[in-house]
């Protein structure tokens, strides 16, 4: 039996602003992501990429159109159901909003205790073994002042995958990262996601990271104009 | 600590660990909590004094009701009222005793420092209206031009007023008689003199040549005992003829002197501004601290709103930041004031202490006001939006 895909989108239109300022910023997209899959998602600055990203993050209502994330459909969904959906995702990005005052582990952890019932002692194991995945475990303590732009990132990813989420969307989670630091962040988030039959979905300008993708989404103009499927490197 | 409100939280302790990553700010906002506690407690301290100095005077005598003029907001204020309204009210069958009270100011001139006693005048051979205190030295008035002191009159020494005993008497000249003091009393500095002192009428009208017999400050009633003091009262404002008078209770007529010195006297007008003003900076001063700490974080708390956290989380946030503020702002307050309020009782000698209820009463009043610039804070968070982040 095929498996439903963890994201699918129809005939998705979206727009801002009223009355005379009401401008469409996409346009009758479709898209379905499949369990596991590792997609990035391309396009000029305006073209609709966030806005995307954001429909499918709950982040925002769906206007027009549907989006089944994991089985729901979002359209029509109050903000008490896409609170509730989103605490389903995990979320990359570009800067990595850490918490200032909480220390490394308890920003995973976070990450681990936005699921109600999850008692302290779950979490803050949970944290720690996430903290040693990305490499972090010695740092576990440290406060984001203390740790380089490439460790905060990974201290986000971090965040973004205790909780186990099935979908995980990631905005430029490599922009402000060297070359090293931005391999070792997509390295993490493949290997991770490939362990945990994790979707991922990111939206990146960075050539670096393109030939790591099972597929190449192109965005122009509030429009999908180029799928790539690819054999994964 | 964290340890503790993580469990009391069931939570990591975001609130507790935001205000005290920046150590400068926290100190500065406990601070500004604690200064807005400091004008609270004294400003109540000097309002507490305030009904302490009131009621103290009362507290004298033991009498079931009072007649008084209609003006007679205050025991030393008013008009007189006419000796007859005392016979006229002895005929209640529920009145057994009654006697006039003169009251008014009397200046003591001590060399260095002029003070002003408030002297009462009482008929000595009726001690059932007088406290405890005063009534086993009331034998002492018998005599022409004696009097008991108060003890703890402003600008009399402790230890000449101790010394003031039946064998060791103390005489001074006022209103060109010599009094003569043969014992003392508890009272106190008020807010209309310097302390109290006890004549007998018959003295106090040889003090006070205009002042007649016949017309005492106020007419003190004794009830049978058990009697239904409201039921006396009710039945009295029909007895007497005049009905301009103010009968009431004993009791009443304290608090609602109490409620005239709070309320319609400038300085109790005065004071409950003070305290209004300081519950306005704790506002002002919780509210700007929440609120800039709100705006500082609104990325991680969009953060926060993109992995699911609710407006339940983010509400306890704010309020835990606020209940912290407000009870480690308490404790220096509290210190502080009651400092400075033994201090200004050391030099005024007015009641002024930081009570238990006051302590209660300001510790509830911050952590309610602490909440509430939370709960006004936390407006501030719906501009915390995660689709922004992206």
């Amino acid at each position: 039996m095929q498996q439903e895909p963890i994201v699918d989108v129809r005939g998705l239109n979206h727009w801002f602003g009223v009355d005379t300022a009401r401008r469409q910023a996409l346009y009758d997209i479709s898209l379905t992501l499949e369990r596991g899959s590792f997609t990035i998602l391309m396009g000029p600055s305006g073209s609709g990429k966030t806005t995307l990203l954001t429909l499918i993050g709950c982040l925002r209502a769906v206007q027009d159109g549907s989006v089944r994330l994991l089985s729901q459909e979002l359209n029509g969904a109050g903000e008490a159901q896409l609170v509730a959906m989103r605490r389903r995702l995990g979320f990359i990005f570009q800067a990595h909003n850490l918490h200032e005052s909480l220390t490394a582990a308890q920003n995973v952890m976070m990450g681990a205790q936005v699921h109600t019932g999850v008692p302290d002692a779950l979490a803050e194991k949970a944290s720690v073994h996430l903290l040693r995945l990305v490499g972090l475990a010695e740092r576990a303590d440290y406060l984001p002042a203390n740790l380089s732009g490439g460790q905060k990132q990974r201290v986000a990813v971090a965040r973004a995958l205790v909780g186990q989420p099935a979908l995980l969307l990631a905005d430029e989670p490599t922009a402000a990262l060297d070359k090293e630091s931005a391999a070792e962040v997509v390295d993490l988030l493949i290997r991770i996601g490939k362990a945990r039959g994790m979707t991922v979905l990111l939206v990146t300008h960075d050539n670096r990271i393109l030939d790591r993708a099972d597929r190449i989404l192109t965005l122009e103009d509030g429009r999908i104009v180029r799928d790539d499927r690819r054999a994964p490197a | 600590m964290m340890r503790l409100l993580q469990r009391l939280f069931g939570r990591l302790p975001i609130g507790w660990l935001q205000l005290t990553h920046n150590r400068m700010r926290f100190a500065a906002a406990l601070t500004g909590v604690a200064f807005a506690n400091v004008l609270v407690f004294v400003q109540l301290g000097i309002m507490n004094s305030m009904a302490t100095a009131t009621l103290r005077p009362y507290e004298f005598f033991r009498a079931d009701i009072m007649i008084s003029a209609d003006d007679a907001n205050a025991l030393n204020e008013g008009e007189n009222v006419a000796r007859q309204w005392l016979l006229q009210a002895m005929a209640d069958p529920e009145v057994t005793d009654g006697i006039g009270l003169f009251v008014t100011n009397l200046p003591w001139n001590r060399g260095e420092q002029d003070i002003s006693l408030t002297t009462f005048g009482i008929d000595p051979a009726r001690p059932g209206f007088l406290n405890p205190e005063i009534a086993a030295q009331a034998g002492l008035l018998e005599v022409g031009d004696s009097a008991l002191i108060d003890r703890l009159a402003r600008g009399i020494p402790r230890e000449e007023a101790a010394s003031i005993r039946p064998q060791t008497p103390l005489s001074f000249e006022t209103k060109s008689r010599t009094l003569t003091l043969y014992g003392t009393f508890a009272g106190g500095g008020g807010f209309g003199g310097d302390g109290y002192m006890i004549v007998s009428d018959q003295t106090f009208l040889a003090l006070f040549p205009d002042r007649r017999s016949t017309a005492p400050d106020h007419i003190l009633l004794a009830l049978r005992p058990g009697a239904d003091v409201q039921a006396a009262v009710t039945r009295l404002k029909r007895l007497v003829s005049d009905p301009s008078l103010r009968i009431r209770s004993y009791a009443d007529a304290a608090q609602e002197e109490l409620a005239y010195q709070q309320t319609r006297r400038p300085t109790g007008v005065i004071f409950g501004f003070g305290v209004l003003i300081g519950v306005l900076v704790g506002l002002v001063i919780v509210y700007q601290v929440l609120s800039t700490d709100v705006a500082d974080h609104l990325r991680e708390y969009a953060t926060f709103k993109a992995m699911g956290y609710g407006p339940r989380f983010f509400m306890g946030i704010v309020l835990e930041e606020a209940m912290t503020l407000g009870v480690l702002g308490f404790i220096p307050g509290m210190i502080v004031g009651s400092t400075i309020l033994k201090v200004m009782a050391t030099v005024t000698t007015l009641p002024l202490q930081v009570t238990a209820s006051m302590a209660v009463v300001v510790f509830l009043g911050t952590v309610v006001f602490s909440t509430l610039s939370g709960m006004i804070a936390t407006r501030r968070l719906a501009a915390a939006d995660p689709a922004d982040l992206f």
